[in-house]
């Protein structure tokens, strides 16, 4: 194919690539970015991490190792499947943190550290510059593919040129759409939209190469699998050291490449998306990898000995005359080469100019950033930097004399950006992460990597001397860069990553421990760590004193946001703090917020570094976290309190409604009894007043007056009883009654109360049950008040007692200084709800038996046993009506004001 | 605020989702590294066809259960973040 047909063809699919990112972005400052924002561009922009290297490249590795280039793509299949543990924390960390690139969100989580943001974003541009330069590789290896052997048109110029255009072309794209505008969120939707489309070229281009070689040259499916038995590939052995080595290499490299971290975290727009694309992505990982072997497989058996087999995609259907296939699969390559090379050179870029250039910057002109449109700065700085990494990238595809394979140098950016895993995992996992630890950790490995690997690549005598590669520097044999501490016979890749990862984790972990974070660290620690706990966001530390000026402020979010978008966001805020106009008070939390609203721009550390000049550095101290802390626990105190009083109340409320009911009841009792007490105060009256009325008349026989007379006596005899008890009642509740203290044997009280109490009923025949030893005490008591207690209560039993054979045992007992009486009846008993005011004043349960008694009996006694230093209590499940009489075998003076 | 220490079949079952999620990874890597135990000796030169049928399918069922699993997890965030933050990180 001619070559200037070649460069037209790709000026056209640029253009058109061009077209669509530029309708994206056009869709997307209109907010109508449905589409844009869908979980399946989402997933497909993840396929940027297919760049030429699989393109190209995995056909090449699969020529020469057999399936061990699967292995590129088994780890990241397992990051994605295991989301749950990893990427769903970082997605969310960068939603939470607005976190613009990995660099940043080292540097963010070690207490905005700009120093480790700057380590970070040096391991990343070391590490991607061979990879960018494998992208300039295969797309000049692919022109020169296209273009040898085609007489007419423009002659194809030589690789060095080729690549310099390349390159050339690639910064102009990037620049023209990576740094168009200082987005908040640092989202490209236009380059977004666009490698989803480059993901679809190429996966349609590669498996369009796919099933023209196993249903066009071979003959389906079961051909293809004797064809591989039978090829060269098939005598492939599986190392354990680089297969299990290069999962995890490529599980690591997934999470930490620029580009993916861009992608996957920093573009993403919701975290939902992630959940599609744990499956999805791994899916597309499949369909690349799908028919990489059978097209291994046929270009050795097809090309002629000796090919390239990195071309095999191009050059197999070339040499089969298909040359719109090859036309595809030339765009395919190009495809993967530019989204990679654009995105990667976006997050360097960002990366660069957030914490390298601008904190040099405004350390230099510290004047500068008090004035003057930042937004230019940064954007200058963000396109001066994608030239330089672009330019990195030609010159290190220069020096290596593009001759290596494709693989080998995507191994060597892989475990070059590993490096910072550790830090990484460890920072989001583990409060107890520190600065001084990520930075040795990072530093060690880093230097260990670029020791044992990087340098090495140039090849013996390039960067190090053949001597050094056979016998260590200065002859030191332990340090020789392939077989370090004496390791050998251990593959070279897989030598470097073991080491570099195992001595960066190692200071990682002890630098941490040795080392105390400072305040702001450890609270950006919490934060990272329990980025699902949303009590762990504290926001507004560290700004607590600042006096600002917010006129300031909003010309700092100016500069830098732009001025709509500062307007909009401070009028927001103040719309927050329910105040109308676009200056907000300058509260720490809106402080916090603006801080974190600048970092999504240009990162943690600057945002940070900016604020603070314009106000002072943030006094965040121990003293500051450990309030937080207490407030925590106070809030958790208070509430803890306010659940007892809770508690409490309840309780009391339950007491009130119990006291309630007992008064309603005793109130209808008073008021029953009431009317029967008029009702008895009555009847004696009526009785006396109709008699008295006669004998007033005279005219009466003696006798008659007589009988009269006797009527009045006991009509008044009742009455003055009812009076009497009432009396003795009152006397009683006051405690002003006069007690007779002597000594006297109980069981002698109980004969009287029996004796006297046998005129009660005496129709009624008891069995009374005695225990006459028990009896025989002595007690220091008023003997008279309590015969009277006696008295009521076996009274008490005659008249109730329903049993047609009645029978009331009496037991005493002794124990310590008490003495216990008990009367038990075998009647039907008092009934549960009638316990509880049988004690109380006019308690009458039924009006069954009216012998005598105006229910003041039970109160009486309870009241003298008050008086007596003892209790009467009712004795439920006795089988009938129990009470017990408590009272103390010596009664002494004080017992009595005791008990009042 | 404390956890509550028993949950209703739903929660319970939003639970388990996510040890199913968290053992996907494990399983997987398992059956990844399984082609490390294979004597390479039993046949002359290895059968690169079959271990890689064998390969693919393993990564097409972890495609499928991962594809089975993300509708539950999309949704669940919340509570199951909470049992997920002290679990130690075991990235294969």
């Amino acid at each position: 194919m001619p070559f200037n047909v070649l460069v037209l063809s790709c000026l056209v699919y640029v253009v058109i690539l061009f077209l669509v990112a530029f309708f994206a972005e056009r869709r997307a400052s209109r907010g109508t970015s449905g589409f844009l924002r869908s979980p399946l561009v989402y997933t497909l922009s993840l396929s940027i991490y297919c760049t030429a290297w699989t393109f190209y490249g995995a056909v090449g590795y699969a020529a020469r190792s057999g399936l061990e280039f699967l292995t590129i793509y088994l780890g990241p299949t397992l990051v994605f499947v295991g989301w749950w543990w990893v990427l769903r924390k970082l997605v969310r960390i960068g939603r939470q943190q607005r976190v613009t690139s990995i660099a940043d969100l080292i540097s963010s989580r070690f207490g905005k550290s700009n120093a480790l943001g700057v380590i970070a974003t040096v391991i990343a541009v070391v590490a991607a510059t061979p990879y960018i330069a494998l992208q300039l590789q295969s797309v000049t290896l692919s022109f020169g593919v296209f273009a040898s052997g085609t007489p007419g048109g423009w002659a194809p110029p030589d690789q060095a040129s080729t690549g310099i255009w390349v390159a050339a072309g690639l910064a102009l794209f990037t620049i023209l759409f990576g740094t168009r505008n200082l987005d908040a969120n640092e989202q490209h939707h236009g380059i977004v939209m666009a490698i989803a489309v480059e993901a679809v070229v190429k996966l349609v281009a590669l498996l369009a190469v796919g099933i023209f070689v196993v249903w066009g040259l071979a003959d389906g499916p079961a051909d293809i699998m004797a064809r591989i038995n039978a090829s060269p590939i098939s005598d492939w052995d599986l190392q354990p050291g680089r297969w299990t080595g290069l999962i995890c290499l490529s599980a690591a490299a997934v999470i930490c490449l620029p580009r993916m971290f861009q992608v996957m975290v920093v573009e993403n727009a919701d975290e939902s998306h992630l959940a599609r694309a744990s499956w999805a992505f791994p899916a597309y990982l499949f369909a690349m990898s799908l028919f990489i072997v059978p097209i291994a497989v046929m270009g050795l058996e097809r090309l002629p000995a000796g090919s390239n087999p990195d071309m095999f995609v191009l050059t197999l259907p070339l040499a089969e005359g298909q040359g719109a296939l090859a036309m595809l699969a030339f765009l395919g390559g190009f495809s993967s080469a530019t989204s990679m090379v654009i995105v990667e050179s976006i997050a360097l870029a960002t990366m660069l100019s957030n914490h390298v250039v601008m904190p040099v910057w405004l350390r230099l002109r510290p004047r500068a950033a008090a004035s003057g449109d930042l937004r230019r700065v940064v954007l200058l700085a963000r396109r001066v930097c994608i030239g330089a990494v672009l330019a990195l990238g030609y010159a290190y595809y220069r020096m290596s004399g593009g001759s290596a394979a494709l693989t080998a140098i995507g191994f060597i950016a892989f475990a070059g950006v590993a490096q910072v895993l550790p830090a990484m995992i460890g920072g989001i996992f583990w409060r107890g992460a520190t600065k001084t630890g990520a930075a040795a950790g990072m530093i060690l490995g880093s230097a260990v990597w670029a020791y044992a690997l990087f340098l090495p690549s140039f090849g013996p005598g390039a960067m190090m001397s053949a001597e050094v590669f056979a016998q260590g520097p200065w002859g030191i044999g332990w340090l020789r860069p392939q077989a370090l501490f004496g390791v050998t016979g251990m593959d070279p890749l897989i030598h470097a990553v073991f080491w570099s990862l195992v001595l960066n984790t190692a200071a990682f972990l002890i630098g941490s421990i040795l080392t105390f974070p400072d305040p702001v660290e450890r609270m950006q620690g919490l934060a990272f760590v329990n980025a699902f706990d949303d009590e762990a966001q504290t926001g507004p530390l560290g700004w607590a004193r600042v006096q600002a000026d917010p006129e300031a402020l909003l010309m700092l979010a100016q500069r830098i946001l732009g001025d709509e978008a500062a307007l909009s966001f401070f009028q927001a805020e103040a719309g927050a703090q329910g105040k109308q106009g676009y200056l907000p008070d300058p509260t720490p939390d809106f402080v916090a917020a603006l801080e974190r609203r600048l970092a999504g721009a240009v990162g943690a550390a600057t945002s940070h570094a900016m604020i603070s000049q314009m106000f002072g550095p943030a006094k965040v101290t121990v003293e500051d976290l450990m309030a937080v802390a207490n407030e925590t626990a106070q809030i958790m105190e208070y509430s803890a309190r306010l659940e007892s009083q809770q508690d409490e109340l309840s309780r009391t409320a339950r007491q009130l409604r119990e006291v309630n009911e007992r008064l309603t009841q005793l109130s209808v009792q008073k008021d029953g009894f009431l009317s029967q007490v008029s009702h008895e105060l009555r009847t004696p009256m009526t009785s006396i007043r109709a008699f008295s009325e006669i004998l007033t008349e005279g005219d009466l026989p003696p006798a008659q007056v007589a009988e009269f007379g006797r009527i009045i006596l006991t009509e008044a005899v009742r009455l003055t009883r009812l009076l009497d008890d009432l009396l003795d009642l009152t006397v009683l509740e006051n405690g002003t009654v006069q007690l007779t203290i002597g000594m006297a044997n109980l069981g002698q009280m109980i004969d009287r109360a029996l004796a006297a109490s046998s005129h009660t009923r005496p129709e009624r025949s008891f069995d009374i049950q005695r225990g006459i030893g028990a009896e025989e005490i002595y007690l220091k008591t008023d003997a008279d008040r309590l015969v009277q207690v006696f008295i009521n209560l076996i009274s008490n039993a005659r008249k109730y007692c329903d049993a047609p054979d009645p029978v009331l045992r009496i037991a005493v007992r002794q124990k310590g200084g008490r003495v216990t009486v008990d009367f038990i009846d075998n009647g039907a008993g008092i009934p549960k709800d009638a316990q509880a005011v049988v004690f109380e004043k006019f308690a009458r349960l039924s009006d069954e038996t009216r012998a005598g008694g105006a229910g003041l009996g039970l109160a009486i006694c309870r009241e003298v046993m008050a008086n007596l230093g003892g209790t009467i209590t009712y004795l439920p499940g006795q089988r009938g009506a129990a009470f017990r009489v408590t009272l103390p075998l010596r009664l002494e003076k004080t017992q009595i004001s005791g008990a009042a | 605020m404390k956890r509550p220490l028993f949950l209703a079949r739903s929660g319970y079952r939003r639970r388990r989702l996510h040890d199913a999620a968290r053992l996907v990874p494990v399983f997987g890597a398992f059956l990844i590294l399984l082609p490390i135990l294979w004597a390479p000796a039993d046949t002359a030169a290895r059968d690169t066809a079959q271990d890689g049928l064998y390969l693919f399918g393993v990564w097409a069922g972890l495609i499928g259960v991962a594809a089975v699993l993300a509708p539950g997890l999309r949704g669940s965030g919340g509570e199951g973040d909470k049992a997920a933050k002290d679990r130690p990180e075991d990235r294969p």
